[in-house]
């Protein structure tokens, strides 16, 4: 079943043309990892799909509904089915682990607050953080930081998660404990989108490569295709570099 | 000091006391309106600066404009200008009234400032988590951005408060029997200055004293973790 399918869409930053005809489409449970160089509008495309930028044309559907990025109910739909971990975290500054979990969930979508601290506190447990539930953001290294996120973003139930370099501005010794977190939901079935440098953990759980130059898709392939027979030299040219 | 002390008994007569409390009075009410008003308008003019509608556009334009102006004007020029465009235009007699109406629009313009900056120095980062989260502009701003910003607002927006209250010593300029207005006349009457101001600047402490601790206060209880 498809659950995104991007056509031909295209969007600015001011008058820099971030995403140029982008097209793709991926099925429930898929992982997808999208590389590419700096500015190549891999974040972008996440964005793209929450609305944090919004599309000059061209179409997108989430879970078979169209989203007109322009309707407030259409937008709180995509934001809905969607959850997106950013590569800095942003978690709210002025909350607790618990609170930057439970707010969203209990606040926004009227959940029951003990359910939902009942299931924050487990997704704190399983990303190896039910220690730290009263800590404050700045009490916690960059690594943990990124596990609370990512809680906070399972917290919300979505049925794609948007994982957007989060292991970009880690320590390589914490890059380990936020890639195996990643690992468990794979294995859960969930839809991902991952933005990713990390290349052998994306031949390792991806089941399709986009690759992304100057806004446009250049590839999109098996791990296996994209990496040992690029079709393109741009692809063969950034996966030497990146693999040497 | 023979003659402070000589002078001590007549000056702290009932009907001085009175006198200069009811000055005390209004100089507090001035500054008070001044602040409550000031803190709330200036808050939600800030609120709608901030926002990206377009319909709003003429709106935000207005508000730069009345802050920018505001800001600028000395507040014995503006309140001048308020008083006699009141005169001009009929509106009121009441002195008080012309001094509350100038010190609410000063305050309003540069707590207005203070708010935006402070709401500014929140990261853009945290205004897209709570959107990707689903949160509309005023639960953003109530759950995530002033929790944060309060620690930039406070420590000037207090300061201006107390800054404020010395400031509404002006409206006696227009007439307006506020603290500094009743030590003149008590002067004129041929107090010492040394007495009569002294007891005035004890006045103005006992006011900006306490603004100061709640100042403290609310640092403390909302601008940090």
């Amino acid at each position: 079943m498809q659950q995104i399918k991007i056509s031909e869409s295209h969007a600015y930053y001011g008058d820099l043309h971030v995403l140029n005809n982008v097209s793709l489409s991926i099925d429930k449970g898929e992982i997808i990892s999208i590389i590419g160089p700096s500015g190549s509008g891999k974040s972008s495309l996440l964005k793209l799909l929450v609305g944090l930028l919004l599309p000059k044309s061209g179409t997108i559907s989430i879970s078979n509904k169209i989203i007109d990025y322009t309707n407030k109910a259409h937008l709180n739909y995509a934001r809905n089915k969607t959850a997106i971990v950013f590569q800095q975290y942003n978690l709210f500054e002025n909350m607790n682990v618990l609170k930057n979990v439970c707010i969203a969930p209990y606040k926004i979508q009227k959940r029951n607050k003990e359910e939902v601290e009942e299931q924050a506190i487990k997704l704190l447990d399983k990303v190896g953080l039910k220690n730290k539930l009263n800590s404050y953001p700045d009490e916690l290294s960059g690594g943990q930081q990124q596990r609370v996120a990512i809680a906070r973003a399972l917290c919300l139930n979505p049925e794609i998660l948007l994982l957007d370099e989060i292991t970009s501005a880690l320590d390589p010794e914490l890059v380990k404990e936020v890639l195996d977190t990643i690992r468990v939901l794979a294995s859960e079935g969930m839809t991902m989108l991952i933005v990713s440098h990390e290349m052998v953990f994306v031949k390792e759980l991806s089941n399709k490569v986009v690759f992304m130059d100057e806004g446009a898709i250049v590839d999109f392939d098996t791990p296996q295709n994209i990496f040992e027979s690029p079709k393109h030299f741009r692809i063969a040219d950034f996966v030497s570099k990146i693999l040497k | 000091m023979d003659r402070l002390i000589q002078e001590l008994p007549s000056f702290l007569s009932i009907w001085n006391i009175i006198f200069l409390l009811k000055a005390m009075g209004v100089t507090f009410l001035l500054s008070l309106i001044g602040c409550l008003v000031g803190f709330s308008l200036g808050t939600l003019l800030a609120i709608f600066r901030k926002t990206k509608s377009a319909l709003l556009i003429p709106l935000r334009i207005l508000i730069v404009i009345y802050t920018e102006i505001f800001r600028r004007i000395p507040f014995l020029v503006s309140l001048l200008l308020i008083f006699y465009i009141f005169q001009i235009g009929k509106i009121t007699d009441s002195l008080f009234i012309i001094a509350i109406v100038t010190v609410c629009l000063i305050a309003t313009a540069f707590i207005s400032e203070i708010v935006r900056s402070g709401l500014e120095s929140v990261s853009q980062t945290q205004w897209d988590a709570a959107k990707a989260m689903n949160f509309s502009y005023y639960e953003t701003l109530k759950e995530v951005i002033f929790p944060q910003a309060w620690k930039v607002i406070f420590p000037p927006a207090f300061s201006f408060f107390i800054l404020f209250i010395k400031d509404t010593a002006l409206a006696s300029q227009i007439g307006v029997m506020e603290l500094t207005f009743a030590g003149k006349v008590l002067n004129n009457k041929g107090f010492s200055p040394i007495l009569v101001f002294g007891t005035v600047l004890i006045l103005y402490f006992i006011l900006s004293f306490p603004l100061d601790r709640f100042g403290k206060y609310m640092e403390r209880k909302y601008a940090t973790n």
